[in-house]
C-alpha cells in the first residue's frame, strides 16, 4: 500500500520536498549540539528542560487524542466516525514518533539510550513512560494497517484486531497518564505536584488533540476527495467543548487551591508565569495572558451554537484551542515547574536558534510521517470508492 | 592411577555440578550471604573507613572567615576535576548561598545578623529517601548500604531527570565538554565528559583509602564526617548536644547533612 504515497502532484512533492529540507537544517543542527553539547540550547542548571520536553508533553496529548475518535466509533458505533478513524490513528502514529525523537534529541548521550532497556528500572516513572510510548505506536501502527488492509479488500478487521482495539482505549489514557506522573511524583516540584495534574493533561489533550486532527482534515479535504461528514464536525467540536471547559476549569481549580491557602510555595508559579514574579521575571507572562484570553475567547466561540457550527468561527476558536493548548503544556508547564528553583532564586529560560530548529526539525519528521500515511489513507479510500 | 579422558570428563562434569547446584542452593536458601561472606573476607582496601550510614555536620559557628568555605570548596572542586564554567551552565559539587536560600521556609526577617549575611555552604544531602534516584530510569544514580547516593558516569544517558527530582539543587550537568575548562587536571580522578550529570560523592574514592572527604579535611574542624549509627561517633555525640537544622524536612527525603546553628 505504501506505493500510493510515491504518487502525488506538484503540491503534494513541494510539500515533501519543504518538509524535507526542513529535516535537513535541523539535523544539521542535531549534529552541532551533538558535537558541542547541551550547552547551545537555552536550558540551565536551574531550568535543566526547555522546549524539547515541553513538545514531548504536548505530543503525547496530540497522540493519546485519537482515543475520542475511537472511543465514540468503536464502543458507541458513531458512525460519522466511520472513514475519520484512521487518520486520527495515524495521527497518533506520527505524534508518538516525534514524543520518542524529542526525547533523543533532549539526551545528553543519546548513544546510551539502550541503557533504559537494558538496566530495566520499574521505579522510574521515565521508564514507564517508554513502554507506554512503544507500546501506543505498535498498537496504532498495527491497527491502522490492518483495517486500512481490510477496507482495501472489502473485508472486515480480523478479530484479534478488534481486541486490540479495545486494547488501545485504555492505554491512549495510559501514555498521558504516565507522562503526567513524570511531573506529578516530584518533591519539593509545588507547580506540578498536582494529583489531578494527569486528568488535566488528559482534558486539554481531548481538546487540543481532536481540535488538531479536525484543522489538518480540513486542510486534507481541501487538497483530497476527502469529505468529512457534517456530523463528525458536530460531535468532535462538541467533544473539544467539553474537554477544553474541564481544562480550563482544572487550572482555576489549582490557582484557588494555590492562592487561598495562601501556600507561598504553590503560589510562586503562578506569580511568576502570570505576574512576572513582581515584574522582573516577565519571559512567559505575556504568554499566559495570551493563554488566558485564546482559552477565553475560543471557549465562548465553541459554547456558543452559532458560532461552533458557523465554518468560520469554528476554525477560529479550533486554532486558537490548539495555540492556548500549546502554551499551556508545550512552553510553561516544564518551564513554570523549574521557575523558581528549588532556592527560590528566578532564573529564567529560552530556547536558542539551534534549539528551535531542531524543534522545527523533530515537527517535520511527524509531518512527514504524518503526509505519506494520510496519502496512501486516502489511496486506499478512493481505490475502494471507485 | 592412570586417569583416561573418559573418567576425567566425568569427573570435571560432576564437580562443576556440584558446584554450581551448591552454589544455587546457597543462593537459594540464603540469598546473597555467599557474596556477603566472601567480601568481608576479602576486601579490595583493608585499609577503607567504612560506616552503616555516613552522615555530615556543618558547624556554622565555627566558619568564620570567607577563606574557610573557599579552601573547602576549592579542596573538593580541584581533586575532583570540577570545571570550572561561568554562567547559568555551572558546575558545583560544594558551593554557599545565604540562610534565605538555604532554608527558604524558615528564613524571616528578624534573623540575627551572623544568620541573615553568614554563607552556609551547600552540597548533596545524601537523603535516605533520595528521589533522584527513584527517578532515574538507568539506576545510574544508587544508593550504597552506607547511605552514600553515588553515579555511575558511564551509565548515565543524561536525561536529567534527576535534576527535577532534586528539591536541593545539588545536581550538575555537562552542559559542555569540560576539560577544557579544568585548569589543572587531577590524574588520579576521572574527568567527566558532555552530556552527563554528576554531584558530590562524599568522597567515597577517599574513604575507600582510609582518608576523610577532602572538603572535611581542611576544614579546621568546623565540618564532622562520622557514622550516623554508631551510638559513641563524635557527629552522634555533637548531635546530642548542638541544636541542628536540616533543609527541607518536609518532603520527606531524610536529608544527611546537619546544620549545627
Amino acid at each position: 500500500m505504501l506505493e500510493k504515497a510515491l504518487q502525488g502532484n506538484k503540491a503534494y512533492w513541494g510539500w515533501i520536498f519543504t518538509l524535507l529540507v526542513l529535516i535537513g537544517i535541523g539535523f544539521g543542527f542535531y549534529v552541532y549540539q551533538l558535537q558541542h553539547g547541551l550547552g547551545i540550547t537555552g536550558m540551565n542548571r536551574d531550568v535543566s528542560w526547555g522546549l524539547y520536553i515541553g513538545q514531548l508533553t504536548y505530543m503525547v496529548g496530540i497522540a493519546a487524542s485519537a482515543v475520542m475518535l475511537v472511543l465514540p466509533y468503536y464502543l458507541h458505533n458513531h458512525k460519522a466516525f466511520g472513514k475519520l478513524v484512521i487518520f486520527g490513528e495515524f495521527l497518533a502514529v506520527s505524534a508518538v514518533i516525534v514524543c520518542l525523537l524529542f526525547v533523543v534529541v533532549d539526551l545528553g548521550q543519546p548513544q546510551r539510550l539502550m541503557n533504559v532497556i537494558l538496566y530495566p528500572t520499574p521505579n522510574s516513572v521515565l521508564f514507564w513512560d517508554m513502554v507506554v510510548l512503544n507500546g501506543y505506536l505498535f498498537l496504532n501502527i498495527v491497527i491502522g494497517w490492518s483495517v486500512l488492509h481490510a477496507v482495501k479488500k472489502g473485508t472486515r478487521p480480523a478479530s484479534w484486531v478488534k481486541v486490540l482495539i479495545y486494547v488501545s482505549i485504555p492505554w491512549a489514557v495510559s501514555i498521558h497518564t504516565v507522562t503526567a506522573f513524570l511531573y506529578a511524583g516530584l518533591p519539593g516540584r509545588y507547580f506540578w505536584h498536582d494529583s489531578l495534574l494527569a486528568a488535566s493533561f488528559l482534558s486539554g489533550a481531548f481538546a487540543a488533540g481532536p481540535a488538531l486532527l479536525l484543522l489538518i482534515l480540513m486542510v486534507v479535504q481541501k487538497v483530497s476527495d476527502l469529505k468529512i461528514p457534517k456530523e463528525a464536525i458536530q460531535t468532535m467540536t462538541k467533544i473539544i467543548t467539553y474537554a477544553w471547559a474541564i481544562n480550563l476549569f482544572m487550572v482555576l481549580l489549582k490557582i484557588f487551591s494555590a492562592f487561598y491557602s495562601q501556600y507561598p510555595s504553590k503560589m510562586a508559579g503562578f506569580q511568576y508565569l502570570f505576574g512576572g514574579a513582581g515584574g522582573e521575571y516577565m519571559q512567559l507572562m505575556p504568554w499566559m495572558w495570551n493563554f488566558v484570553f485564546l482559552g477565553v475567547v475560543s471557549l465562548a466561540l465553541l459554547v456558543i451554537p452559532s458560532t461552533r457550527n458557523n465554518p468560520i468561527t469554528m476554525t477560529i476558536a479550533l486554532v486558537m484551542v490548539f495555540v492556548a493548548g500549546w502554551i499551556d503544556k508545550g512552553l510553561s508547564l516544564v518551564i513554570g515547574g523549574f521557575i523558581p528553583n528549588p532556592f527560590k532564586v528566578h532564573t529564567e529560560y529560552w530556547f536558542t536558534i539551534p534549539e528551535f530548529f531542531i524543534t522545527v526539525g523533530v515537527y517535520a519528521v511527524g509531518l512527514l510521517i504524518l503526509t505519506i500515511l494520510y496519502k496512501v489513507a486516502l489511496g486506499v479510500q478512493r481505490e475502494v470508492a471507485t | 592411577m592412570a586417569l583416561n579422558r573418559r573418567t576425567f570428563l566425568k569427573a570435571a562434569g560432576l564437580t562443576t555440578l556440584a558446584g554450581v547446584a551448591g552454589h544455587a542452593a546457597m543462593e537459594f536458601l540464603a540469598p546473597g550471604e555467599l557474596e556477603a561472606a566472601l567480601s568481608s573476607q576479602v576486601g579490595a582496601f583493608p585499609e577503607a573507613l567504612t560506616a552503616q550510614r555516613w552522615a555530615m555536620l556543618i558547624d556554622t559557628e565555627k566558619f568564620t572567615t570567607m577563606q574557610m568555605y573557599q579552601r573547602c570548596i576549592d579542596a573538593c572542586h580541584v581533586l575532583h576535576n570540577v570545571p570550572d564554567i561561568p554562567g547559568d551552565q555551572e558546575i558545583k559539587w560544594i558551593w554557599t548561598d545565604s540562610f534565605k536560600h538555604t532554608f527558604p521556609d524558615q528564613q524571616h526577617g528578624l534573623l540575627p545578623e551572623r544568620i541573615k549575611h553568614q554563607p552556609f555552604l551547600l552540597l548533596c544531602n545524601h537523603c535516605d529517601n533520595p528521589p533522584c534516584v527513584r527517578v532515574c530510569p538507568t539506576k545510574a544514580t544508587f544508593q550504597r548500604d552506607d547511605g552514600i547516593v553515588m553515579m555511575d558516569m558511564h551509565r548515565c544517558i543524561g536525561c536529567r531527570y534527576c535534576m527535577a527530582g532534586c528539591p536541593y539543587g545539588a545536581r550538575s550537568f555537562n552542559f559542555w565538554d569540560p576539560r577544557p575548562h579544568i585548569n589543572e587536571i587531577d590524574p588520579y580522578y576521572p574527568t567527566r565528559m558532555k552530556g552527563v550529570v554528576e554531584k558530590c560523592t562524599f568522597c567515597e574514592d577517599r574513604l575507600a583509602k582510609g582518608q576523610i572527604p577532602a572538603c572535611v579535611e581542611v576544614s579546621e574542624g568546623a565540618l564532622i564526617f562520622g557514622d550516623l549509627e554508631n551510638q559513641d561517633s563524635e557527629v552522634r555525640r555533637v548531635l546530642r548536644e548542638r541544636y541542628s537544622l536540616r533543609r527541607k524536612p518536609s518532603l520527606g527525603t531524610n536529608p544527611h547533612v546537619f546544620y549545627l546553628i
